[in-house]
């Protein structure tokens, strides 16, 4: 497609870009506002940056987030590659159901997956905590990480498996020494990725965490709910700078198969 | 030869998703009917009186109000999101900017995107404190906590899931299908509703199910941005599992959603196969 759009096309599409970014823009040039009630001006401070270093509850949320965020990564990337692998390059019964079952939990909403998540751990007497968030977290993230690496696949070379098979390698030497090297752009940027949902989710987190172990987006929601002071602006633009370097990350690793195209 | 059976690569994630994803569901369904217990959770003995209580004029209002909001946004991020999407499949030069600040609102935190609304929107808020100083109003307007706000916010948060999809299957038209009507004599409007849009319709479809699925039960948008008055289904299903303790009714409200989701999911996939080349 070459042609030009009309004037009021383009003008129409700068105003949504200016809705979709504006409203964080601000946010942040906010967090290094000096005045603490209004949005007036007063001057550049990094005080809410230094307040937020005072605040255990963030930094233990934090802290929780990241622990969560690296087993969850971890073993939803290896699920999920196994499965994009089995998909990609097998033949097996059940691959219609099994898609299914990778594309379901996409669409369900969070809501509902916490509940039932939650109904399943007292059932079983499970006590909430950091080990029930983690496997939330992984269970809504394999069908991410599944369905990333496995476009990656899809988009690959074939032929350099067949040579190692052909050379004399057997298939897990295949696996290991050539699907793997040649997979890891994908993997890696599926990773980042459930890194992200794991590190941003608050609906079904704050469902199976119990008291006593929330995680950073609980403590900022609660402070958002509260909402007064310019530290929820500091700890708002912390977050968008870390996970917008990952989302940068994880795009330049998947440059042929971007972003935009594997989620859609 | 060691051989990587495929049972072996299916097997972790397969189990995980069963145990955490299907049965949480099956158990979630059997527990709407059953009775409630005094302190949450379920007592024993087959009820349907949960789904009988949904019924109440007062819940069908909440399931009418989501119903018409998931709408209305859908409408809303349709009608501003596909010229977006038209507007990087046709340009060259800035193409990757422009997808690239589609895909980083899609990835961000939602909360914090929420909140960034909130500081708008807010009594003491941007827009308040400007139209105040400029003296176009001498009181502070509610903006916050109304319907406005929360189609506001729904439409903010998932317009990237309507213009990705579409933007997808509008890369892939071939252009001389468009020079091909063009040298019939089509005019550009002629050209967009016989060429362009049904060729793009995948994309509509994909995108339209997912704004509508992720406004459909949203949580965060509608209890930041809606507050007590403007509860949606989301928002009725924690609070039974939170304040209200009546968890079978919740589980009930919450199998509900699922279904409205799964309807939506078959009839997108429906309205996607039958007819490719029309």
């Amino acid at each position: 497609m070459k042609r030009r759009p009309a004037r009021w096309i383009l003008f129409l599409v700068g105003m949504v870009y200016l809705l979709l970014h504006l409203p964080v823009l601000i946010l942040v040039v906010f967090s290094f506002n000096a005045s603490r009630y209004s949005v007036r001006w007063t001057g550049f401070t990094l005080d809410w940056y230094r307040r937020l270093t005072e605040r255990g509850d963030l930094l233990l949320g934090l802290e929780r987030s990241l622990l969560v965020g690296a087993v969850s990564t971890i073993l939803a990337t290896g699920f999920g590659t196994l499965l994009a692998v089995a998909l990609a390059r097998r033949r097996f019964r059940g691959r219609r159901a099994l898609e299914g079952l990778l594309y379901l939990p996409i669409v369900t909403p969070e809501i509902v997956a916490g509940i039932s998540l939650l109904v399943l751990f007292v059932a079983v007497g499970l006590p909430l905590g950091i080990a029930t968030i983690s496997i939330a977290h992984i269970a809504f993230n394999i069908g991410f990480v599944a369905v990333i690496v496995r476009a990656r696949l899809e988009g690959m070379d074939q032929s350099l498996e067949e040579a190692a098979l052909v050379l004399g390698a057997d298939e897990l030497t295949a696996f290991r020494t050539v699907t793997i090297p040649l997979l890891w752009p994908g993997i890696l940027a599926g990773a980042l990725l459930a890194f992200i949902l794991s590190f941003d989710d608050y609906v079904i987190t704050s469902l199976v965490a119990g008291t006593g172990s929330s995680t950073l987006p609980i403590v900022v929601y609660s402070m958002v709910r509260r909402n007064i002071e310019p530290s929820v602006n500091a700890i708002s633009t912390l977050i968008l700078l870390v996970t917008s370097l990952l989302i940068w990350l994880a795009d330049r690793l998947l440059r042929e198969q971007p972003l935009a195209v594997a989620r859609s | 030869m060691k051989r990587l059976r495929t049972t072996a690569l299916l097997a972790p994630g397969t189990l995980w998703l069963g145990l955490f994803f299907v049965l949480p569901m099956l158990l979630m369904l059997g527990a709407s009917v059953l009775h409630r217990g005094v302190y949450g959770g379920v007592a024993p003995g087959f009820t349907l009186e949960h789904y009988r209580r949904l019924l109440d004029p007062l819940y069908l209002a909440v399931l009418g109000r989501t119903l018409l909001w998931a709408l209305l946004a859908t409408a809303t991020c349709l009608l501003l999101g596909y010229p977006v999407a038209w507007t990087i499949a046709c340009s060259r030069r800035y193409r990757t900017l422009l997808l690239m600040l589609i895909v980083l609102p899609f990835w961000t935190s939602f909360l914090v995107r929420t909140f960034a609304m909130i500081f708008l929107l807010r009594d003491t808020g941007l827009i308040n404190t400007l139209l105040l100083r400029l003296g176009v109003i001498h009181e502070p307007l509610t903006l916050l906590y109304t319907p406005f706000a929360v189609l506001l916010g729904l439409v903010y948060g998932f317009l990237p899931f309507m213009v990705l999809p579409v933007y997808a299957s509008l890369e892939k038209l071939d252009p001389a299908l468009l020079e091909a009507s063009a040298t019939l004599g089509a005019r550009p409007a002629a050209q967009f509703f016989t060429v362009t849009l049904p060729l793009s319709l995948p994309g509509v479809i994909a995108g339209s199910l997912l704004v509508f699925v992720s406004a459909l039960g949203s949580f965060v948008t509608s209890d930041l941005l809606g507050g007590a008055k403007q509860v949606m289904i989301g928002n009725l299903v924690q609070g039974q599992f939170t304040t209200a303790r009546n968890w079978p009714f919740g589980s009930a409200i919450s199998f509900v959603l699922m279904l409205l989701v799964l309807v939506a999911v078959l009839a997108s996939l429906r309205l996607r196969s039958p007819e490719p080349g029309r």
